[in-house]
């Protein structure tokens, strides 16, 4: 598996990490080198196999659809780079 | 080991039994004793495994635990400062994850390990340092600077060597002597690794036992919380306090903390413990074969009967591994957007995208980002099939291999790690050597199982070599009885030179 450019920038836009020419020059070969080892695992014969989704077996549970906590506003708000009138504060989203 | 307690000349011999069973018997006060640990960690600011210090918070669990002596009201803990890695959530204490993009995050809530290990009666000395989210096998990515082993090598070029990772700040503590105890975590080998390294015990306890909330996340499915501390008892008493049912966490296992301390028993007669044929690999150093073949007497010794196994897909942990976790990981790490907590940066006249784009770019360092990007791929539109369901179904075969051997054996012995300590920036140039690390950590990681490292002997160059057991799911108490059987014919006293 070879990752172009193309692709680094195009994967670096949906992490939502922005990416420098360099960056896309290192990150290439190096992303391309990871995929390409894990290729290997085309060769396991999976036919049959459920995929894993739990590693000891567990229940997962309900509880009450009850409120049970609440009413710490300033506690949330508390480590935002930026709150404004009890809320968090982002550049403006619509013109 | 539960009357006469004495008083050593340097207060840090005391480990964690040695710290309750003398504060219990007057020996010592808790306060002594963790002025003594306070003042070492201050002394060792060289080995850079603290990245916040909180002696108050250990005075004041020694006070308490002075006036509870007085009053007759003892806790398991009372009276012993710990060292917490900076993953654990701790109230009003920043709390980073060795990222720089958390920097200054003081959280509202506990997490519940370290609140239990608190309500024990235990203290709190600091923050330990680590690789950046979890992500590394050295501790070279955090975003805080590389913590340095206190380990060195014989040859007399004191050449700062990695203290292993992710959890390098736990360990270099420990072994250091400036925290008797400290809490690791372990994704794919992140506790039993630099335990390795640095001649001390870790166990990872199996999925579940733990609870994971307040830790900050890395692969959920992966994420388990588990003590490191100078001997098997130690970590014993540390787990039993660390481990229960917690409704906030949905995987945590709704089932009794046996004791493991009081179960502790180097008998290892009527137990069979497997040899997995598909760990001796090539390139391993001859040392670490020799440290294997040595472990196997010493448990014949103990009383078990020795059995060769096969674990037929091993060779596939890694890059099962190295799909399923940075796939949890980028889904996991999509929270850190510069909006509720942490760093955020905004480029002048840029909308929210490029603040999320700038914040990340920022804040993440090399490795984080590197697989953020490989999970993101492999989640991608038309790659989940061929990457992570196939990885997932391999994952299925992994842990199935497992339950074939325990038909077989009661437990397995292996090395913990494929080499001894390497040098600070040998390994940063080539992520999948790093990688290689912890081959023979992660196939237990995978199917979810106990396993513990401890030490075992020393390399050629005079670096510490460990053990692995792996058991069964729940059967922590095997683990650490054969642990406990390894300690006691290593007869491990080695210890780093005090040079910091």
């Amino acid at each position: 598996m070879s990752v172009d450019s193309h692709t680094v920038r195009h994967i670096a836009k949906l992490a939502r990490i922005a990416v420098s020419d360099a960056e896309v020059a290192a990150l290439a070969p190096e992303l391309s080198n990871i995929l390409g080892w894990v290729e290997q695992l085309q060769e396991v014969d999976v036919e049959g196999v459920e995929p894993m989704t739990a590693v000891i077996p567990n229940k997962l549970r309900l509880r009450d659809d009850v409120v049970t906590d609440g009413g710490i506003r300033d506690a949330v708000l508390k480590n935002a780079p930026m709150a404004e009138h009890g809320f968090f504060a982002v550049p403006k989203v619509i013109e | 080991m539960t009357s006469g307690a004495t008083r050593p000349t340097d207060l840090t011999d005391l480990g964690i039994a040695a710290i309750r069973d003398g504060v219990r018997d007057g020996a010592f006060s808790a306060r002594e004793v963790t002025l003594a640990y306070v003042a070492a960690v201050e002394k060792a600011r060289g080995l850079n495994a603290f990245i916040v210090e909180t002696p108050e918070h250990a005075l004041a669990a020694a006070d308490a635990a002075d006036a509870a002596r007085a009053s007759g009201e003892l806790k398991p803990l009372s009276g012993v400062p710990l060292g917490i890695k900076d993953l654990f959530a701790t109230e009003g204490v920043q709390t980073t994850a060795g990222s720089r993009i958390l920097e200054g995050f003081a959280p509202a809530y506990e997490s519940t390990v370290s609140a239990n290990l608190f309500a024990a009666g235990a203290g709190m000395l600091g923050k330990l340092n680590m690789d950046e989210f979890a992500m590394g096998s050295s501790n070279e990515t955090s975003g805080f600077g590389p913590v340095i082993s206190p380990w060195r090598r014989s040859d007399g070029g004191n050449a700062a060597l990695a203290p292993g990772g992710s959890s390098g700040g736990s360990a270099a503590a420990v072994a250091a002597r400036i925290a008797p105890g400290v809490t690791g975590t372990d994704t794919g080998g992140s506790i039993r690794q630099p335990a390795a390294f640095t001649g001390i015990v870790g166990i990872k306890p199996t999925y579940g036992r733990c609870s994971r909330w307040g830790i900050v996340a890395f692969a959920s499915s992966l994420d388990q919380a588990g003590p490191m501390a100078r001997d098997v008892r130690d970590c014993a008493i540390m787990l039993e306090a660390m481990s229960g049912f917690d409704p906030k966490d949905s995987t945590s296992l709704d089932l009794p903390v046996p004791a493991w301390e009081k179960g502790l028993n180097p008998d290892l007669q009527g137990k069979r413990v497997g040899i997995p044929k598909e760990y001796r690999i090539d390139g391993v150093p001859e040392s670490v074969g020799r440290v294997w073949d040595q472990g196997i007497e010493w448990l014949k010794d103990a009383g078990a009967e020795i059995v060769p196994v096969s674990l037929p897909h091993t060779k596939y942990a890694l890059p099962t591994y190295y799909i399923i976790a940075p796939a949890e990981a980028s889904s996991n790490l999509a929270r850190y957007d510069g909006v509720r907590y942490g760093r955020r940066e905004q480029p002048e006249q840029g909308g929210l995208t490029d603040m999320y784009e700038a914040t990340r770019a920022a804040g993440f360092g090399a490795e984080v980002k590197r697989r953020i990007m490989i999970g993101t791929y492999v989640l991608s539109a038309g790659f989940y099939d061929a990457y992570f369901n196939r990885a997932q179904k391999v994952r299925a075969l992994i842990a199935r291999d497992f339950e074939h051997a325990y038909k077989e054996v009661d437990l397995l012995l292996t090395p913990t790690a494929p080499s001894a300590a390497f040098g600070l920036g040998e390994k940063m140039d080539d992520p999948i050597a790093m990688y290689l690390n912890d081959v023979f950590a992660v196939p237990a990681s995978l199917a979810g199982l106990p396993a513990m490292s401890v030490p075992a002997g020393l390399d050629g160059q005079g670096l510490p070599l460990g053990l692995q057991i792996i058991g069964r799911a729940l059967d922590e108490q095997n683990v650490l009885n054969a642990g406990l059987a390894i300690e006691q014919r290593a007869g491990f006293t080695h210890r780093p030179e005090a040079w910091w």
